[in-house]
């Protein structure tokens, strides 16, 4: 069990070590939703617009 | 009739800039008044100890000119865009660096030769002494035009946006940040007793660079933004 | 043969080919990217001993390196599409370099964040005015103004052209920026203390950061391939394949 607590204390720069792989994680970890969240959004207003278009010329 | 040739073409863009430039003189004057203001808000701020003045005034007296002609930067183009002078440069048959270098000039004999001529009396203010001053108004006369001619191209890329003075200012400073340094190093180092060559050398070879790269890349970027 | 070559090569710059090909791609670099890094950073934490110098507080270098050498990296590939965009007045080429730019300036701002925890531990201060994190700073500003110049400019061809002239200009000062603020970093405090690591890095150190070099080149890969697609979509939306793209897609 000490094996575990002892990696994660990273000889007492716990906080330095992990506090900069935390942030890199959640960075990288967000602009990946935001860019899949991006294109979720774009298709359904591309699709809105092609419906719109298709309603207009019936 | 035959084609104006392309030095008449320059020296009546020249002289109508100047003309438009002194008809509002506001202008010219809030860039030079905002430079004295800035210099002298520091003592203000840091306090009246001439030996730490001293010490700051190149920095200080620098970035305040780096302000000061970013402020007028704005207008190099834009008055020209809202009449529609800017689409008639465009369709001149000189090619528009040129055309755009006289833009620069004029600019510069509005907002950038002005700070040289009151530099020297911000650097009594701030406690510098008359080498040093010298070495100052040098570093600026060579200094300022690359100021003008790098924020001709960020002022060509904002032409006719909204929000764009501010944006010049983001475009542009760090593309500044080199003039800077060795500007105010100049000084520094004067001061310190050691060699300017290189400091001058160094303004020297930004002054002919930006010379030639800065209104090609203003030309294209009009040709952007108007096309 | 030649002219079958420039054939694919043209087939894949215009939009509507490139995009499935880009979808195809993606997975095979985001699943790289993964297994690189699972790599690194086992080597990085469990191979590599302990620094007797700077403890454990060193393997941060593992990611602020990668991340500031892919900050630079990926501007200067940016300055490079942009330029193709701008001369030969290639779109996809543009709508390449606009997706560039928010994954740079990431890796810019995480290599500021990471050099300055690294830089507490070791040096007490977290902001130090070396030459490299000066760099790497205006890096981050040349990012932002590219952006923001990009996003005020309404007409997206404007945009994109406007800010393709503005990398350009920046990738030619970014060696006289780098230079003159390495000057300036050594005339001021002399040749100071700079966050290098020590001069012989142990192998498992040296392996598991270009691992994650390559690491961090493939996630690059991955999410500008994705974001490209997004602006393809974009840009493209008056086009029937992007239309009949997205009435199948529901």
């Amino acid at each position: 069990m000490s094996d575990i607590s002892e990696f994660f204390a990273m000889g007492g720069y716990a906080f330095y070590v992990w506090g900069s792989y935390g942030v890199t994680a959640v960075f990288m970890l967000i602009e990946v939703i935001l860019v899949i969240r991006n294109k979720r959004t774009i298709l359904q207003r591309l699709a809105r617009m092609v419906r719109m278009n298709t309603q207009v010329d019936k | 009739m035959t084609e104006p040739s392309l030095i008449t073409a320059c020296r009546s863009m020249l002289a109508r800039d100047l003309v438009l430039a002194m008809r509002r003189r506001a202008d010219v004057l809030t860039t030079l008044i905002f430079f004295l203001i800035v210099v002298s808000l520091f003592p203000l701020g840091v306090g009246p100890e001439i030996d730490i003045l001293r010490e700051i005034a190149p920095g200080v007296i620098w970035v305040a000119a780096l302000l000061a002609s970013m402020l007028s930067l704005g207008r190099l183009f834009s008055d020209d865009y809202q009449d529609g002078t800017l689409e008639q440069i465009l369709l001149l048959p000189h090619p528009l660096a040129i055309i755009v270098l006289n833009k620069v000039v004029a600019h510069w004999l509005v907002s950038g030769l002005p700070l040289v001529i009151f530099s020297p009396l911000l650097g009594m203010q701030l406690g510098l002494n008359a080498e040093s001053i010298g070495i100052l108004m040098v570093t600026l006369i060579l200094g300022t035009p690359v100021l003008s001619l790098l924020g001709s191209v960020g002022a060509a890329l904002t032409v006719g946006l909204r929000g764009g003075g501010v944006l010049v200012s983001l475009l542009v400073l760090p593309l500044y940040i080199p003039v800077l340094i060795f500007g105010a190093g100049a000084v520094e180092s004067a001061a310190a007793g050691l060699g300017v060559e290189a400091h001058m050398s160094l303004l020297g070879a930004f002054l002919a660079m930006s010379m030639v790269m800065a209104p090609w890349a203003t030309a294209a970027a009009l040709r952007i933004s108007l096309d | 043969m030649a002219f079958q070559n420039s054939i694919i090569w043209l087939y894949f710059s215009s939009p509507k080919n490139f995009y499935p090909l880009a979808g195809k791609l993606i997975p095979v670099f985001a699943v790289l990217a993964v297994v690189l890094t699972v790599i690194g950073l086992y080597i990085g934490f469990f191979v590599a001993p302990t620094d007797y110098q700077q403890g454990d507080s060193y393997r941060i270098i593992f990611i602020h390196v990668p991340a500031a050498w892919m900050s630079m990296f990926i501007y200067i590939v940016m300055a490079m599409y942009a330029f193709v965009g701008l001369v030969w007045n290639i779109k996809m080429s543009e709508m390449m370099a606009s997706a560039m730019a928010p994954t740079g300036a990431m890796f810019a701002f995480i290599a500021l964040w990471t050099g300055a925890l690294w830089g507490k531990p070791t040096w007490g201060a977290y902001w130090v005015w070396d030459a490299r994190l000066t760099s790497e700073l205006i890096l981050l500003f040349l990012y932002i103004g590219f952006m923001s110049l990009e996003s005020a400019i309404d007409d997206p061809r404007r945009a994109a052209r406007a800010s393709a002239l503005i990398a350009v200009v920046g990738v030619v000062n970014v060696p006289i920026i780098y230079f003159s603020v390495k000057w300036w970093n050594t005339l001021h405090q002399g040749a100071s203390v700079s966050p290098t690591m020590a001069p012989k890095m142990a192998a498992a150190m040296l392996n598991s950061m270009m691992i994650m070099v390559f690491a961090f080149w493939m996630y690059s890969i991955a999410v500008v391939l994705m974001r490209a697609r997004n602006i393809i979509l974009e840009r493209e939306k008056q086009t029937t394949w992007v239309q009949e793209l997205v009435t199948n897609k529901k």
